[in-house]
């Protein structure tokens, strides 16, 4: 059989991911293929590499540039109070039944830069559960980690995460939450002041804590149906009983083995609780 | 999995949600072909547009979600605030990543995902807009084999989409709203599975 360039691009992937893993540790062959391609073409196209044999002479070379290209195979792109109607269900939900216990632990998992952080962050302390909650904020990728610290953000989407704010119940001047500097917002760091970042792959690594709410959006979509249901043995092993599980809008539990220790809290922003 | 050999993909955006409605209300709820509907909306709205497809389609109208199976029978419409890719086994893949265009969902997205699945056995058709989005995608599917159909830029609400996607592919098949139907209906007498 004669191999069209898209077949024989393909293989080259595989070939690429499998030495990837040998040679870097990150093990990227459960995800998602149509995006990786995407991603892998795009990556070419702003390098102006031609082949993925440029590429891998680049990314086995330099660490750093091993770096930018796992950047953009991660997909890293967020949003503050992204679907606003999740977060107000999380605010009225699930905050006042986690407000009854005396030490909250909530796992972010696939943080990215932080944006989703600082909105549960917000959420929490204008439900006055800041002061003793502890959230571990989990991303595959360090540099994201490094970013959502400094808890930065570009001020052009500022219109739509005001917006976003509010239609989450937001209480104050959204403005008081951050100081406007050169088209970029510094959010208030006492936010996180009990917040601990780790990089932590959920692909590969453990459950590492017992949590009351692990929020987990829009990671499991880069996921074939195989590494969805490690990904969700791992949130199982970390939930409490009675714990919270949060996916994104458009993920879901259905498929998996652990869906019938699972009840729907709100069907359509997807969060689910656990049985026990 | 899904199996159907064959897919359609309609990109629209400004005028693109009534010339959709008007093409696929014409179809049966058999309708042989599965098909992919991305239109640009307005961001973190919800599916109140799935709704009015679900009233007005024969056809089954459904929001994709992530690893749907592409089945016919169904118009799968692309989420707002999201991506549609489309795998190898047939199956859908969402994606959150940059705009493209402006736009997520990007009608260029979809319109190459698809092409790298499909190849000549997909067929393009992208309607009105007042964007440049999906006429990059619709070339790329001509230049894998498969079929690219663009709405009448003089019966358009809005023809710049339209008229850009022309501008790129001189060799696109120019219909209009009925010409299309008839096209659609055509396929669906003589597709062989
Ligand atoms: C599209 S962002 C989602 C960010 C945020 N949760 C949201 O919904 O806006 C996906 C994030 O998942 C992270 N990610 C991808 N693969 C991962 C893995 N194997 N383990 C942990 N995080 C991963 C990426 O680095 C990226 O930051």
């Amino acid at each position: 059989m004669k191999l069209d360039n898209e077949d024989l691009f393909e293989q080259e992937v595989e070939e690429l991911i499998q030495e990837i893993h040998t040679h870097y540790g990150y093990d990227f062959s459960g995800y998602a293929r149509a995006s990786v391609y995407r991603r892998i073409k795009r990556f070419l196209n702003n390098q102006h590499l031609s082949t993925i044999g440029e590429l891998r002479e680049a990314v086995f070379n330099d660490s750093f540039y091993f770096e930018s290209f796992l950047q953009e195979i991660t997909v890293n792109v967020t949003e503050m109070f992204r679907d606003p109607s999740f977060f107000l269900s999380l605010r009225t939900n699930v905050l006042p039944i986690l407000s009854t216990y005396p030490f909250i632990k909530i796992w972010d998992a696939g943080c990215s830069t932080g944006e989703e952080l600082f909105s549960l962050a917000i959420l929490l302390k204008e439900e006055g559960l800041l002061e003793r909650t502890k959230i571990y904020a989990t991303d595959i990728n360090q540099k994201v980690l490094k970013q959502a610290k400094e808890g930065i953000f570009s001020a052009s989407n500022i219109a739509a995460y005001t917006a976003g704010y509010y239609a989450s119940g937001g209480k104050q001047e959204f403005s008081s939450y951050y100081l406007s500097n050169y088209g970029s917002l510094k959010f208030d760091s006492s936010l996180i002041k009990n917040v601990v970042f780790y990089p932590h792959n959920l692909a590969t690594d453990s459950s590492f804590n017992e949590f009351h709410l692990v929020v987990c959006r829009n990671v499991l979509i880069y996921f074939n149906r195989q590494l969805q249901e490690r990904v969700f043995t791992l949130f199982d092993e970390s939930l409490v009983n009675l714990g919270y599980l949060a996916l994104g809008k458009k993920e879901t539990l259905a498929m998996s083995e652990i869906n019938k220790n699972y009840n729907f809290v709100d069907k359509g922003n997807r969060i689910y609780r656990k049985t026990g | 999995m899904g199996t159907a050999s064959h897919l359609i993909v309609i990109g629209g955006s400004w005028g693109g949600i009534q010339a959709s409605l008007s093409i696929l209300s014409a179809l049966p709820s058999d309708y042989s072909i599965p098909i992919v509907l991305v239109l640009h909306r307005l961001r973190n709205t919800d599916g109140d547009l799935n709704s009015i497809f679900e009233k007005k389609l024969l056809l089954k109208a459904q929001e994709v979600e992530e690893k749907d199976n592409i089945t016919k029978g169904y118009v799968f419409l692309a989420p707002s605030n999201y991506h549609v890719l489309i795998e190898k086994d047939y199956s859908f893949s969402l994606d959150v990543s940059e705009l493209e265009n402006y736009s997520r969902p990007s009608i260029d997205v979809t319109f190459t995902s698809a092409a790298d699945v499909y190849g000549k056995n997909l067929i393009g058709i992208l309607l009105s807009g007042a964007s440049k989005d999906g006429s990059s995608g619709l070339k790329y599917i001509f230049e894998k084999g498969g079929t690219s159909v663009v709405q009448d830029p003089r019966e358009a609400e809005v023809s710049t989409m339209p008229q850009s996607a022309i501008d790129i592919i001189p060799e696109c098949t120019v219909l209009n709203l009925e010409g299309i139907k008839e096209f659609l209906f055509f396929l669906h007498d003589h597709r062989t599975a």
